[in-house]
């Protein structure tokens, strides 16, 4: 513990301050933090003045949040599996982007497909002219009863590409592989290349139902290294659009997890009512996702009277109905039967996997990123709490529910503040602070985002790293299957509803 | 069964009245650009400085709205003196040229081709395919099937498998990773087929121009037919582009 550095969200440190331990130190502080209830909030690798020689970074949390680096060459010893499951994918990235292989870990293989930045040995021996990141051996089960269904990269509706790989005994899955990379965008690689004018249309775009909570991120992190102060009325706005954008996730969910158990009527009226939430974003920014709404050092369009009035209309009328639809959906026993005892995850394995948002709180991890690193208007706001905590698709179904009306009050306690009027900002260059580090988290609907900026001694952007909480919480979906019927796969995928390309990044 | 009737009661019915009915919305929402010619040049130099996707031509005066996310940034400057935007959201046309704009874009109706009117123009079946996109165009293609807007009325399907279609219609910024998926699939589409391309970065590469594990445009790898501009196009821009084109 003594070993760390305290970081607090959205603050600026200079590089130089950042602990900088041999890796012996570093391993075993990691080990022991991840082993009292500590979390692995980002762990990546960037560039050194040695060529050959690379930087760790180490960003943990527990009711803090800490920092720790270290320098290796080519490989390293794997925490994974001394440590904790915590550490896997990121390991795995850290060897696809930069060749430097963590030496044991438990299942080393590619997390996007592609070429790494640093022209090392790729670690996996892949050819990168094939354009496939399906090209490799999945894990399989032999036996005289064991079969294999394949799904994807093309799913069957309108949805976002990725590879499910199932191993059966008849309809039950014994083990379910997600291969992914399929969306891959190169942006952690793009951003330092571009002017600041462009980055929040790339924030904005890093996962479009999370446009508001990555935006969020990258504008927080822009500020505190540029020393820019956001006004209340802007705070505001911010809030409720990012309370706006869980409302629409959630209840179009709650929608497809009705449609997924066959009980359409909920489906068509979910379906809906998210299409009145996105146009409360759009009342508030002039775009359905929110996309254009925030920069740098406030909001691009503030809210007046109007859109306050406009909002509250709404509110009142669809208030309502969201409950009677939900209580439609909630006492239906047909809906009940499928909901509950499927796809569940244990506490332990839970905690073990480092699950966030209502993946973790729906197994009994409470970590709300707005009540222990608050953002924006999160310091005055009430946190929620959650009755249903037995992790399987019912208490995922009724998290959702529970932060549904939560995220309604928190809207209606907003819109009481007056203080809503905000100069409207114009994106521009800024000066960043050289030599710093900045990590920004908020709570995204899906759970914590987080951003991590590095710059150089110009101040230019040296690395920029992103997780999307999907990043967290594909492994969850995939071990919901364990021992599960095949036919339930939509249902648990459902439940989770994961980014594709803001794992693909 | 009587909390369904009480629910269906209660929500009525919701559907719009499109394409018979207009509809109007709200004044925040920015559509097809109104863009004055007599505005200085100072202040289009200006519009394009600021314009993040260099979707600004200063000696034409153009917007390329392939290009264009509709961020409105260009519209804050000297109170909208070049380009405000217009709440009309009928942006689609079938030539890529034609989305470097004026002010004005020809009706996409009376440029569409008669083939295509004639074969799909009672039924019409795409396959939706997701390449490299952030999940918003496809969303708000996805709602096209909420009661809202309810594309099926219109004898329009998003089919599971591309031997039903008759067509695709293409999200994302083609990431190298799914090319080949993307191409393979256009394949199995059996011929006579359409291809539209949706949003910003199917059109242009959008945001992520630039990036090395991108195609960017669709129509370096295939065929577009139908271009629908937008960071997402409104569902509505989009069932715009649809009926005309094909109906």
């Amino acid at each position: 513990m003594d070993k760390l550095l305290q970081l607090k969200n959205g603050r600026p440190v200079e590089r130089s301050i950042i602990p900088q331990v041999p890796y012996g130190i570093f391993f075993k502080t990691l080990a022991n933090f991840v082993a009292n209830e500590g979390f692995v909030v980002q762990f990546f690798a960037y560039g050194s003045e040695t060529k050959g020689r690379y930087r760790l970074l180490a960003v943990v949390r527990n009711t803090e949040l800490y920092v720790i680096g270290t320098e290796v060459g080519t490989s390293f010893q794997s925490l994974t599996r001394a440590a904790s499951e915590k550490f896997h994918l990121f390991e795995r990235e850290i060897a696809e982007q930069y060749g430097i292989r963590p030496e044991g870990h438990p299942w080393l293989k590619m997390v996007r497909y592609h070429p790494n930045y640093s022209g090392e040995a790729d670690v996996f021996a892949n050819d990168y002219q094939q354009p496939i990141p399906g090209n490799y051996p999945y894990f399989q089960v032999s036996g005289e009863a064991i079969h294999e269904v394949a799904v994807g990269p093309v799913h069957a509706g309108i949805i976002e590409p990725g590879h499910f790989r199932f191993q059966c005994a008849g309809e039950e899955v014994l083990h379910l592989e997600i291969q992914l990379g399929y969306q891959h965008r190169g942006i952690e690689r793009l951003i330092p290349t571009l002017p600041q004018k462009r980055l929040p249309l790339i924030a904005e775009s890093i996962a479009g139902d999370t446009t508001i909570g990555h935006n969020l991120c990258l504008c927080q992190a822009l500020e505190g290294l540029a020393g820019l102060s956001v006004s209340p009325g802007a705070a505001v706005v911010r809030t409720i659009a990012l309370e706006l954008e869980r409302l629409c996730n959630h209840i179009g969910d709650l929608g497809a997890l009705s449609q997924d158990v066959a009980f359409t009527p909920p489906a068509a009226y979910f379906g809906r009512i998210r299409g009145d939430f996105l146009n409360l974003l759009q009342v508030l920014s002039g775009n359905r996702f929110g996309k254009g709404l925030i920069r740098p050092g406030g909001v691009c369009y503030p809210m007046a009277e109007e859109q306050r009035g406009l909002i509250l209309d709404k509110l009142s009328e669809i208030i309502p109905e969201i409950e009677h639809v939900c209580d439609l959906l909630f006492s239906a026993h047909t809906v009940q039967a499928r909901f509950e005892h499927t796809g569940t995850v244990s506490s332990e394995m839970a905690r073990e996997l480092g699950l966030v948002g209502y993946a973790g709180r729906a197994c009994g991890l409470p970590y709300d990123a707005r009540v222990v690193f608050p953002t924006e208007c999160y310091r005055q706001l009430p946190g929620n709490c959650n009755q249903l905590t037995r992790g399987d698709v019912n208490s995922r179904a009724t998290v959702r529910r529970e932060e549904i009306s939560h995220s309604l009050d928190l809207i209606q306690l907003l819109l009481d503040q007056r203080a809503t009027e905000a100069v409207p900002v114009k994106i521009e260059e800024h000066g960043l602070a050289p030599n710093s580090l900045v990590v920004t988290i908020n709570e995204g609907w899906r759970g914590e985002l987080s951003h991590c900026l590095l710059t150089d001694d110009q101040g230019r952007i040296e690395r920029y790293k992103i997780k999307d909480p999907s990043f967290h919480n594909w492994t969850g979906l995939a071990m919901s299957l364990r021992n599960q019927e095949i036919s339930d796969f939509p249902l648990c995928n459902k439940s989770y509803n994961l980014s594709y390309c803001g794992f693909d990044l | 069964m009587l909390k369904i009737i009480r629910n269906k009661l209660e929500q009525g019915c919701k559907t719009s009245g499109y394409p018979k009915e207009g509809l109007n919305l709200y004044q925040r929402y920015r559509g097809m650009p109104i863009i004055d010619p007599q505005c200085s040049r100072e202040i289009i130099e200006q519009c394009a400085a600021l314009c993040p996707q260099e979707a600004i031509d200063v000696a034409e005066k153009s917007i390329d709205l392939g290009r264009c996310t509709f961020c409105g940034q260009c519209a804050g400057v000297a109170d909208g003196a070049f380009v405000r935007f217009s709440q009309n959201f009928e942006l689609a046309t079938a030539r890529r040229e034609e989305l470097i704009t004026t002010g004005e874009l020809p009706e996409l109706a009376e440029h569409s081709s008669q083939h295509f009117k004639k074969l799909f123009g009672r039924s019409l079946q795409l396959r939706q395919v997701s390449a490299g996109g952030c999940n918003c165009c496809e969303a708000d293609t996805n709602v096209l099937n909420t009661p809202f807007f309810d594309l099926s009325r219109f004898g329009i399907d998003f089919v599971a498998s591309p031997r039903h279609a008759d067509g695709i219609h293409v999200t994302g910024p083609i990431s190298r990773n799914m090319e080949q998926a993307l191409v393979d699939t256009y394949t199995a589409v059996p011929s006579p087929k359409v291809v539209i391309a949706g949003g910003c970065c199917a059109i242009s590469g959008g945001p992520f121009s630039g990036s090395e594990a991108i195609v960017g445009e669709l129509n370096r790898i295939i065929p577009v037919d139908l271009y629908i501009p937008g960071c997402p196009p409104h569902p509505l821009t989009t069932l715009h582009a649809l009926l005309s084109y094909f109906k």
